[in-house]
């Protein structure tokens, strides 16, 4: 990106000598800009949309049907909505820190997307230390989240913060210990370097690249769900236990903002294992043509990552919600140890192969396969031995 | 109010000294299943005790009855409790009836097992929804109401309400089954088994809701006796009591059914799971009841003749019914005129409320909602 508008002000697009660091600025702030209001906020607010549309297929139900074709316009109605209504702040609250904490949880939302790695060409900063920045910056979101548990000077407020803290903070663990495996064998840390180590076929993703690096990403995926508060983690707003946990005492906007960082997130997390282990933007090279090429990547991407977000929302259909100390067991004394294995274990297959070894990655892809086709004909056996349709004709 | 709170025993126990704090859980609480309130002082995620503080639903229904007389109370039992309304309906019922000698017809007795045991089924597939929600998962809550909701509208065919049904008499029923009511009923049985299963596969033995529900808060059958717990909390723990079968009332003699109890598969027998696991277990009889009292039902009449100005002689009068939520028991004294001397109900929930101030000792917050949602714990029952 640099390099591009290096050439811009070479060209003299800018008139001649122009101040470098002032034409810098304005692209950082312009394209930021259009990567967050044009990508990001309605991301989010689409993905909101979504997630009541899955989830009410899940339940059984219709869902928001009534905005816009099949309701997609409705988080515009809803974001409306609560523009609108009044900002309420408790007379006890701590004023600034209740007012900042909504949107320091939203910074953790829309920083990651400055090294998020759309196509080839398609990143706004590819930084030596993506990876790192990546993982360091969505950490922000338990700042945000304490605060708010804080600044509310409600009980039910506090223990959703603490437990929040005490979850994200256990969790990015195991997750920033399943990033190394990854980091090893590519021994970068850039997020462009490490999706260039891979290949678009699905046997070459580093999903399947040795039994460890599969257990890695599965570990990830699941600390990604803890980190993100989804169920069954979703403890910290857990609204049967807590009434609606760190948000009880919020309203309007900045309640949504939460919200929101929350359905954001969802990407963020499926952009992250995207990247490490599901091959990022690589796709078939069927073009020459630049522009083309950037196209099939994007599409790539967004696939792999809205997959997962998807799969995400059907858990959240699906699974109930885990209690604090089997959370934090389940972290402390299963995936902890079992991160540090698939480490060590990374470690030892780059040391025999440090080319990789692509009969393990052909075996690796043949068992993926087999196992999704065996879960495949277990969800087509418990669809087909499900309730038959029944009407009762009520009378009235 | 403020009794509650300094009732609690201080405890100094702990040599790490950390701050207890007070936390009030409900009137306006998501998962306080109406409007309940707990005192709760906490040590973080643990509680050291939870005082339910219960009168916020009180609506002086047992007074009511002594100023609307025999007859007129029948609506106002629909409203002690509105999950089960049936068996309200069906204690007063029996009530009068034995107040007033009355005879009721053979077919009015198998309508109103059919009802009750609908209602039955419909006020399980709440609880087991509820039990869901609270554990953070909305699908079986949101699958549970509609089957439910077919259930509604069965009885909404029936006597024309889906929740308050004032379907009963003094005497009978009120209306008999419309035409073509017992091939939907069956129709809706063969549905429903099937759905249990599917039920269980998606929720019940999920490892997540096993994990949550068994081990906590277990009730031995020796404390469930002391604290009067009724119904499928006592049946939880182990004690093979039902009304239907220990004392049978109404038509239940003429069925052949099974009463589940508490086995601890999962953990401690009588611990949350078994208590909710015997909803499930309930549902299934009942719909083994049903099938058999749609199928041989006598004819006749359904509502025997009863005198309007009902006057039952002088005396008094102790019924019991197994509504969803356990053995309610119904004490009318007549003293000879139009209106009831004095009405009395005694209902499961409010035994169970007395015994949630000792389960919840060293409880985490997050199990007092599993612990009220699995003693079946309906507010308006409680203060009525």
């Amino acid at each position: 990106m640099q390099h591009w508008i290096d050439t811009l002000i070479a060209a003299g697009k800018f008139g001649r000598n122009p101040p470098h660091d002032l034409v810098y600025a304005i692209f950082i702030f312009v394209l930021s800009a259009v990567v967050f209001l044009g990508v990001a906020f309605p991301f989010a607010g689409i993905v909101s949309w979504v997630e009541r549309r899955v989830w009410a297929r899940i339940q059984s139900r219709v869902g928001p049907n009534r905005v816009g074709p099949n309701g997609s316009l409705q988080w515009l109605a809803d974001g409306a909505k609560h523009v609108f209504k009044e900002d309420v702040i408790p007379d006890e609250a701590d004023a600034r820190l209740f007012k900042l904490a909504p949107y320091v949880v939203v910074l953790g939302y829309v920083l990651p997307w400055a090294v998020m790695p759309f196509s080839s060409t398609l990143i706004l900063a590819d930084l030596n230390v993506g990876i790192l920045y990546f993982t360091a910056i969505t950490a922000l979101t338990v700042v945000g989240v304490l605060m708010a548990g804080w600044a509310s000077d409600n009980k039910w407020s506090l223990i959703g913060g603490i437990r929040s803290a005490a979850q994200i903070i256990s969790y990015e663990i195991p997750a920033g210990m399943s990033i190394f495996p990854v980091v090893l064998m590519t021994g970068t840390l850039s997020m462009q370097g490490i999706i260039q180590a891979q290949e678009w076929e699905p046997y070459h993703w580093f999903l399947f690249a040795n039994p460890f690096c599969f257990v890695a990403a599965i570990v990830l995926y699941v600390s990604a769900l803890a980190e993100g508060n989804r169920t069954p983690f979703d403890l910290p707003e857990a609204e049967s236990e807590l009434v609606a946990g760190f948000a009880t005492e919020y309203s309007g906007m900045r309640y949504l903002l939460f919200f929101f960082a929350e359905w954001g997130n969802m990407f963020i997390a499926g952009a992250l294992i995207t990247t490490l282990y599901l091959g990022g933007w690589q796709a078939p090279h069927l073009s020459d043509n630049r522009v083309v090429m950037n196209v099939l990547q994007l599409v790539s991407f967004n696939l792999k990552v809205l997959f997962l977000v998807f799969t995400s929302m059907w858990v959240r259909g699906t699974l109930p919600r885990v209690r604090i100390d089997q959370m934090m067991s389940l972290c402390w004394k299963f995936f902890v140890p079992i991160a540090f294995l698939d480490m060590i274990g990374t470690a030892l297959w780059v040391a025999i192969w440090p080319d990789g070894n692509l009969v393990a990655g052909y075996v690796m892809f043949a068992l993926g396969l087999a196992l999704t086709a065996l879960f495949i004909q277990r969800v087509v056996y418990y669809l087909k031995r499900s309730r038959m349709e029944i009407y009762l004709h009520p009378t009235i | 109010m403020s009794d509650a709170v300094e009732s609690i025993p201080r405890t100094d126990d702990s040599t790490l000294r950390t701050e207890e704090m007070t936390l009030n859980m409900g009137p306006q609480h998501p998962s306080t299943h109406g409007v309940l309130r707990f005192v709760i002082r906490a040590d973080g995620e643990v509680m050291r005790e939870a005082v339910p503080d219960v009168g916020y639903l009180h609506r002086s229904i047992e007074k009511i009855a002594e100023k609307v007389g025999y007859h007129g109370f029948m609506p106002y039992t629909d409203r002690v409790d509105y999950v089960c309304a049936m068996f309200t309906n069906q204690g007063w019922g029996m009530a009068c009836e034995k107040l007033g000698n009355i005879e009721v017809p053979r077919r009015g007795e198998y309508c109103r097992v059919i009802a009750a045991e609908f209602n039955r089924i419909a006020s399980h597939l709440l609880t087991v929804g509820l039990m869901g929600m609270d554990i953070g998962a909305m699908t079986p809550f949101l699958h549970a109401l509609r089957e439910r909701e077919m259930i509604n509208d069965l009885i909404e065919e029936l006597c024309g309400a889906r929740l308050t049904f004032n379907y009963m008499r003094i005497g009978g029923v009120a209306w008999d089954l419309p035409p073509g009511w017992r091939e939907k009923a069956l129709a809706y049985l063969d549905h429903l088994e099937p759905i249990l299963e599917e039920y269980n596969a998606l929720f019940s033995y999920n490892q997540i809701c096993v994990q949550r529900l068994a081990n906590v808060a277990p009730i031995s059958a020796e404390e469930a006796i002391n604290y009067n717990l009724v119904g499928p909390n006592l049946r939880a723990s182990g004690v093979k009591w039902d009304v239907r079968k220990d004392m049978p009332y109404s038509a239940y003699r003429d069925f052949d059914f099974d009463v589940p109890v508490g086995r601890g598969q999962w953990g401690t027998v009588g611990d949350s799971m078994d208590r909710y696991m015997m909803r499930i277990y309930e549902m299934r009889e009942s719909a083994k009841i049903l099938r058999q009292a749609l199928t041989n039902m006598p004819d006749g009449p359904v509502l025997a003749k009863v005198v309007r100005n009902f006057r039952p002689p002088a005396g008094e009068c102790q019924v019991r019914v197994e509504s969803a939520r356990g053995d309610q028991g119904w004490y009318v004294v007549s003293d000879g005129t139009g209106y009831p001397w004095r009405v009395h109900v005694r209902t499961g929930s409010f035994a169970a409320m007395g015994m949630i101030q000792k389960l919840s000792r060293g409880l985490m917050i997050a199990d007092l909602v599993v612990l009220i949602a699995s003693l079946d714990v309906i507010a308006p029952e409680i203060d009525r």
